[in-house]
């Protein structure tokens, strides 16, 4: 199989989360991410990022149940996949990092025996090989000594050199999928940095497809090629993400984008911008605009089916208002 | 000297819990060792009957003879050796005990744990049933109805002790599956086997290594209990328990037969839950770091 942009690696159409009768997580979202390319899913709490990423490894609780038109890895439709084809995939072609690095290692394993375990179950390798392949990522990610770490435990690692040992276990059997679930959040500002230099260039060297999930835009800004703005289960604005910062065209993307901070704009007596109220709790069978109860341009048919509004260029939005019609200055 | 000693590994527990800990070791080194090793340390056969030689006082009192350390039973059997053989006995069902009703409990109470659910309602089920049985009681029918053997008594108290196992190994496998590198090991493909046993139990093994150490006390207590009572070892096997029933109807007369094997209990009962004490100090210290 090749791997043009035209055949993208991920690819997820019109994917439904619902957790029992009351909440619908994710509200038929689509994406791809190609080979090479990052895609970042932005939004705040609880709109469906985390969510999204779990059905699509098909990790999700207990409770929740998914539904889609396709989640295609390389053109092979996932959802029909048994759990154990799917937990061959896990690990090896598609992999994923977590949040807190502080627990997503084991604390009863040294850094070695956890990275080795991850090559030894997919390729079948011994424990000398796993060893030596885990050193040799070790030394790719940033690591000093990778010798000495391996026979570390996690609590004598700090916060980003354990991102870093996430990341590299990631690696192990060279997936093609990358992804990251809010990589950074639990770091410190420079480490932060750090990290995110880091899944750049290994993304590059290794060309991988990363599906980066963050609620911070300084983060989408800096790697994103595509981004995806999820509002309360429903990607609300997707397009490259150039055009999505030069030109936001739905009120919610606006509206996070005039939360932040730029220097030289925001003037010290001045409040920064925010965006009044809460994310609605979605059941089954919502319809409208979940956004219409925050939205300075809310309007009675709001409460209606939303149309798709494509801005050109593969940025799109949902919204009844016109690209043109959201430049407007003022929410 | 011992204060140079002190400073030099840098012991920082308190002194009195930290020498208690040590004295439970040692009093649990010891009884392993002379269970291991009862047939070469023993100094006389513990069966011998000599009629002749029946109720000799310990070398401590009046009448002692030096050949018997600790005096003779009703049988003029040799007290020391047959103390030595009841710690056989004792270290036996107590192992015995703990690994049967380990297994049964930890898979139990991991299952429900991690589960949840409809197992974990079953295996609560499983537990409140467990604890409605009275142990005695049920040891009474099946010496009723099997005979009493060594193999019996750890049968019934192995498949009848598990239930602290069980709660335990269901909390704290609770407080670990939700955490992350449950997740990233989900993440990484690895089965649900590997999960539990590799990922759940080495992180919740520290708890119940402390419950072992109680079950098995108690494991113990609970056979010398059922010998008293004749449910247990059947005659002339040595358990201490045995032993106190035995001498029950000399005690007036001859005190020691029925103290010795009392004293030994109390020590190794005292033993295993100072140690099991230390360990948890120890080791949830070392869970804090």
């Amino acid at each position: 199989m090749t791997n043009s942009a035209a055949d993208p690696v991920l690819s997820v159409a019109d994917l439904r989360v619902t957790f029992g009768e009351r909440t619908e997580a994710v509200r038929g979202m689509s994406l791809s991410v190609a080979r090479g390319e990052t895609h970042c899913i932005v939004g705040e709490s609880g709109c469906g990022k985390s969510v999204t990423s779990l059905a699509v490894m098909n990790l999700l609780p207990r409770g929740a149940a998914r539904s889609a038109g396709h989640i295609r890895f390389h053109g092979r439709d996932l959802m029909g996949l048994s759990e154990r084809e799917m937990a061959r995939l896990r690990g090896d072609k598609i992999a994923m990092i977590f949040q807190e690095p502080m627990t997503s290692l084991n604390p009863a394993y040294t850094i070695g025996s956890q990275m080795a375990e991850v090559f030894e179950r997919h390729r079948r390798a011994g424990r000398r090989a796993a060893m030596d392949r885990a050193a040799e990522l070790l030394a790719r990610v940033g690591v000093t000594a990778p010798g000495m770490r391996l026979g570390q435990y996690p609590h004598q690692l700090s916060g980003g050199l354990r991102q870093r040992v996430m990341i590299a276990m990631a690696l192990m059997c060279d997936p093609e999928l990358l992804i990251a679930d809010e990589p950074t959040t639990a770091l410190d500002v420079t480490v932060q940095a750090q990290i995110l230099r880091l899944l750049q260039k290994l993304q590059q060297e290794l060309g991988l497809a990363l599906l980066l999930i963050t609620h911070d835009l300084g983060v989408v800004a800096r790697m994103a090629q595509r981004v995806s703005v999820m509002y309360a289960g429903q990607v609300v604005e997707s397009g490259p993400a150039a055009a999505v910062f030069a030109a936001p065209t739905h009120p919610y993307t606006r509206g996070l984008l005039a939360c932040i901070p730029v220097p030289g704009t925001v003037r010290r007596d001045e409040p920064l911008g925010s965006i009044p109220g809460m994310v609605p709790r979605i059941a089954p069978g919502f319809i409208g605009c979940g956004f219409r109860d925050r939205c300075g341009s809310a309007m009675p048919e709001c409460a209606g089916a939303v149309p798709l509004r494509d801005a050109g260029g593969g940025h799109t939005h949902l919204c009844r208002l016109l690209p043109d019609a959201t430049r407007a200055p003022g929410a | 000297m011992f204060v140079s000693t002190a400073a030099r590994t840098g012991w920082r527990l308190p002194p009195v819990r930290h020498l208690a800990t040590l004295l439970g070791a040692l009093i649990v080194g010891v009884a392993v060792v002379v269970a291991l090793l009862a047939p070469y340390v023993v100094p006389h056969d513990p069966f011998l009957q000599d009629l002749n030689q029946r109720l000799i006082p310990p070398m401590w009192m009046d009448g002692s003879q030096p050949e018997h350390l600790l005096g003779t039973d009703q049988l003029g059997r040799d007290y020391l050796s047959r103390l030595i053989y009841g710690t056989r006995i004792s270290m036996l069902i107590g192992v015995m005990t703990v690994v049967m009703s380990g297994l049964i409990g930890i898979t139990l109470g991991i299952l429900g744990g991690f589960y949840g659910g409809r197992m974990d309602d079953l295996v609560m089920f499983l537990i409140t049933c467990r604890l409605a049985i009275p142990l005695i009681l049920v040891a009474l029918t099946v010496v009723a109805l099997v005979g009493s053997s060594l193999t019996v008594v750890s049968l019934t108290l192995g498949l009848l002790l598990w239930d602290r196992f069980a709660v335990v190994a269901r909390t704290t496998t609770m407080q670990v599956r939700t955490l992350d590198y449950i997740a990233a090991a989900k993440a990484a493909g690895a089965s649900r086997l590997h999960i539990l046993l590799r990922e759940v139990l080495p992180n919740i093994v520290v708890h119940l290594i402390v419950v072992a150490t109680l079950e098995m006390a108690l494991a113990i207590l609970l056979e010398a209990a059922l010998s008293f009572l004749g449910l247990g070892v059947p005659p002339p096997l040595p358990s201490w328990g045995l032993m106190i029933a035995e001498a029950k109807d000399y005690m007036f007369f001859s005190p020691w037969v029925i103290m010795i094997p009392g004293i030994a209990l109390f020590v190794l009962v005292m033993g295993i839950n100072l140690l099991g004490d230390g360990l948890r100090d120890l080791l949830g210290a070392d869970l804090k770091r």
